[in-house]
């Protein structure tokens, strides 16, 4: 009964939609201002419905409900209670309940802060949101509902939820990288809405600005999160693998963080009004590839994707509809959006503008290299992949440009800025910065790299100069507090670009086969492995195997590490052992049995592997921070 | 010239610029890093050079994983159940690596004719299996 309850509550909010969507036009069309503030009712209606649709899917999975074939699928009930909810998301159908109802959310947070702005042009943002998620709750009813049922041969404990899905890291990624995701919905709806008024003033600009911020914020937040559940999660050590799905986010990431600087220089000078646009709808456009690229099935194979045709199909023509309808409007109407102000070569805007082509240049290369294997395997041109040697290639030296960009630019005054004034400015971080490069790379780390003395130069570059911007005359506590939120995220990026710099090129990574008590050698630490024990979860067992980390005989840490074996699915999954530290992190991975009792083991030395994602919290911490701030004064 | 003329030059010369560059970067980065994909069978009708790297696509030969008494090399063969490739590899085998199982392996040819891995994956998935060789598995059950 509950299950046709939540599917009868998804139909309805399809019908909210259908009225959210089709109200406003009519409305607009007939001159009815009743029609047309209709939307924002709807959207509440909207996500009310989504929201008992989502409990109702989520009491199938409390307790257990084999007779609908999702829950069946996904969950066991020997899965811990925190795992039978999160596994509501662990597949199609349930990921993308949780989409369209982020999507409503968002929505509705929009409804209610925004109650005392224009109607007439709110309207025409509820109506672009209501299109959108109309075609997602279609898409859901018609080729993947989660509450199909079955009730012949009631199976008596389900398929369990994937082991590596059951991690608390992972657990909470989804959520957080959806809000990212659908958060763009809201900057896609702003720039459809401005398109069609022919008009984007400064204020409109500053009503978008924290919009984008959070989207942009939980994105991150969905990102680190993820890196960092594959760092301790897959047993390899990596915490970037650029894989299409990691790709996928890190697409709409680019440009929303290009949104971000644009709709700042929009909002403070004027400018960039139809770049600004553009870039709103090509974030979702993104964001919406990203969903097509996981859910589609195209990833395991396009030829998957071609035998079982519907979803893709109608998520293809989904795709489509959004960015051709979209850029037509565009075509149409971005030519009446004219600029206020102008601004030299030499400005913060040309440095804002020369940042935003670098992070559109990052997404078309990642872009390429994420597509051109699906595109020639579906014209049947031969099977290839696309290695990490070609990202790491393109990524490194755009990724310089960028922070070098990121070092000048918010030093550079707006509008306009002499040459001698601007070197005067940068020429001290800039030697200050080579000279601790070059200190760290002569005392510290041991071995000489260009890239990685580049890397490390870069960074620190980064860092003086976004502390620079702090002092005028003196350290200046106003502008710390105005410029907090950019301070933040600069910070973030260097922290980051530091971490990304010494983990790939100063670590140490060894595969060795030990046994029980022999050592081994890991740069100036030791490793012993001391002795294994059988271990027993609460839906799993194993082989729990004891290590001891010494530094110059001196005890630094007792670690256990885990191979273990889910019981209902048969799957194995190592559970890496690891010294976390601010500084360095020591990571022991079990491999397999080999014969005498030895066992194959990954042993990996990672300097500053935590700065990575330090570095994303911060930048995180900056979209919190510039959310808080009001708008620009004038 | 009129000066926002000239500096919208200006800013399309830097377009235009930082638009080869990347270009430039990704072509080369392209042909340094594309590697094709083949199943055993298909590896035959191929002329591969010793020394490219290619990628394999299989199940592993039930029977074939022989693990070496003292070090961390392995020995196993990749099969599309028409052709057999031996394949060997020096490193920690990932988790879902199993005989009868699905396997990517990332390599170069000897020239012995053997398949020097430098990489081995198994999908997350455990009923993952290579496109082209589920095909043939399927038609291998038909018979």
């Amino acid at each position: 009964m509950i299950p046709e309850f939540g599917l009868m509550a998804l139909i309805m909010a399809f019908c909210f939609a259908m009225v959210q969507s089709l109200c406003p036009l009519v409305g607009g069309i007939y001159g009815q201002r009743g029609l047309i503030v209709l939307g924002r009712q709807a959207v509440i209606g909207q996500f009310c419905c989504c929201l008992v649709s989502i409990i109702s899917l989520s009491y199938a999975f409390i307790y257990s409900d084999y007779s609908v074939i999702y829950v069946r699928e996904h969950s066991d009930h020997s899965l811990p209670l925190f795992y039978r909810i999160t596994a509501l998301w662990g597949g199609h159908e349930g990921s993308l309940l949780l989409w369209v109802t982020l999507l409503n959310g968002w929505g509705m947070w929009l409804a209610l802060r925004t109650r005392d702005v224009n109607e007439n042009f709110m309207a025409k943002i509820f109506c672009t949101l209501g299109w959108v998620s109309s075609g997602f709750l279609l898409f859901l009813l018609m080729t993947s509902s989660p509450f199909a049922r079955e009730f012949v041969n009631l199976p008596l404990s389900g398929k369990d939820l994937n082991p590596i899905l059951q991690d608390p890291g992972l657990a909470i990624h989804p959520p957080m990288l959806y809000m990212g995701y659908v958060g763009f919905a809201i900057a896609f709806a702003f720039s459809i809405a401005i398109l069609i008024e022919g008009k984007f003033s400064r204020e409109t600009a500053t009503m978008l600005r924290p919009w984008v911020l959070g989207a942009w914020g939980f994105l991150t937040l969905g990102i680190i999160l993820g890196s960092w559940w594959a760092y301790h999660e897959l047993g390899w050590g990596g915490w970037w693998f650029w894989d299409p799905v990691e790709n996928a986010s890190l697409l709409p990431w680019l440009v929303g963080t290009a949104l971000i600087h644009s709709v700042m220089a929009c909002e403070k000078r004027g400018v960039l009004k139809s770049w600004v646009v553009l870039l709103g709808i090509i974030s979702f456009a993104l964001s919406l590839l990203g969903t097509f690229l996981v859910r589609s099935g195209v990833l395991i194979s396009v030829h998957a994707f071609a035998n079982d045709p519907t979803r893709g199909t109608y998520l293809l023509y989904y795709l489509a509809l959004v960015i051709l309808s979209s850029f037509s409007i565009f075509a149409w109407r971005g030519p009446r959006l004219t600029r206020e102000g102008s601004f030299d070569f030499l400005s913060r805007e040309t440095f804002l503008l020369f940042n935003n082509l670098i992070l559109l240049v990052m997404m078309a290369t990642i872009l390429l290299g994420t597509l051109y294997p699906m595109l020639l395997d579906a014209l049947h041109l031969g099977q290839i992949s696309v290695g990490q040697p070609y990202f790491n290639a393109v990524f490194k030296p755009l990724a310089m440009l960028l922070i070098g960009a990121m070092a000048i630019g918010p030093l550079c005054t707006w509008q306009s800025m002499t040459l001698q004034k601007l070197l005067k400015k940068i020429s001290k971080a800039f030697v200050v910065a080579a000279i601790i490069a070059l200190l760290l790379t002569y005392f510290i780390f041991d071995k000489f790299y260009l890239m990685a003395f580049l890397g490390t130069f870069f960074s620190v570059w980064l860092c003086l100069s976004t502390l620079q911007s702090l002092f005028k005359k003196g350290f200046s506590f106003s502008r710390l507090k105005e410029h907090r939120s950019m301070i933040a995220a600069h910070l973030g990026v260097a922290f980051c670009a530091m971490g990304v710099t010494v983990t790939s090129y100063h670590g140490i990574e060894r595969d060795v086969r030990m046994a029980p008590q022999e050592t081994v050698q890991l740069g100036t630490y030791k490793v012993t492995f001391e002795s294994t024990s059988p271990i027993e979860g609460p839906n799993y067992s194993g082989i729990g195997a004891n290590f001891h980390l010494t530094k110059n005989n001196a005890h630094v840490a007792n670690l256990q590490g885990e191979k273990r074996l889910y019981h209902v699915s048969q799957m194995p999954l190592t559970q890496a052992a690891i010294k976390p530290g601010l500084f360095y992190d020591v990571y022991i991975a079990l491999g397999e049995v080999l014969n005498h009792g030895a066992w194959s083991v990954r042993i990996y030395y990672k300097p500053l592997i935590r700065w990575i994602w330090l570095g994303g919290l911060l930048m995180v911490a900056g979209a919190v921070l510039g959310l808080r701030r009001r708008g620009y004064r004038r | 010239m009129r000066p926002i003329r000239k500096k919208r030059l200006q800013i399309i010369c830097l377009m235009v610029l930082a638009l080869g560059g990347a270009v430039a970067c990704i072509l080369y980065a392209l042909k340094q890093n594309i590697n094709a994909f083949y199943t055993p069978s298909e590896l035959i009708q191929q002329q591969i050079v010793a020394g490219q790297t290619i990628r394999i696509g299989g199940m592993v030969a039930t029977g074939s994983v022989k693990h070496s008494e003292d070090s961390l090399d392995v020995a196993f063969s990749v099969t599309d159940f028409t052709h057999q490739l031996p394949v060997t590899y020096t490193g920690v085998l990932p988790n879902l690596f199993r005989e009868g199982k699905g396997v990517v392996v990332q390599g170069q040819l000897s020239s012995q004719g053997a398949f020097v891995a430098t990489q081995v994956l198994a999908k997350h998935d455990e009923n993952y299996m290579p496109p082209q060789v589920a095909k043939k598995m399927a038609k291998a059950e038909a018979l």
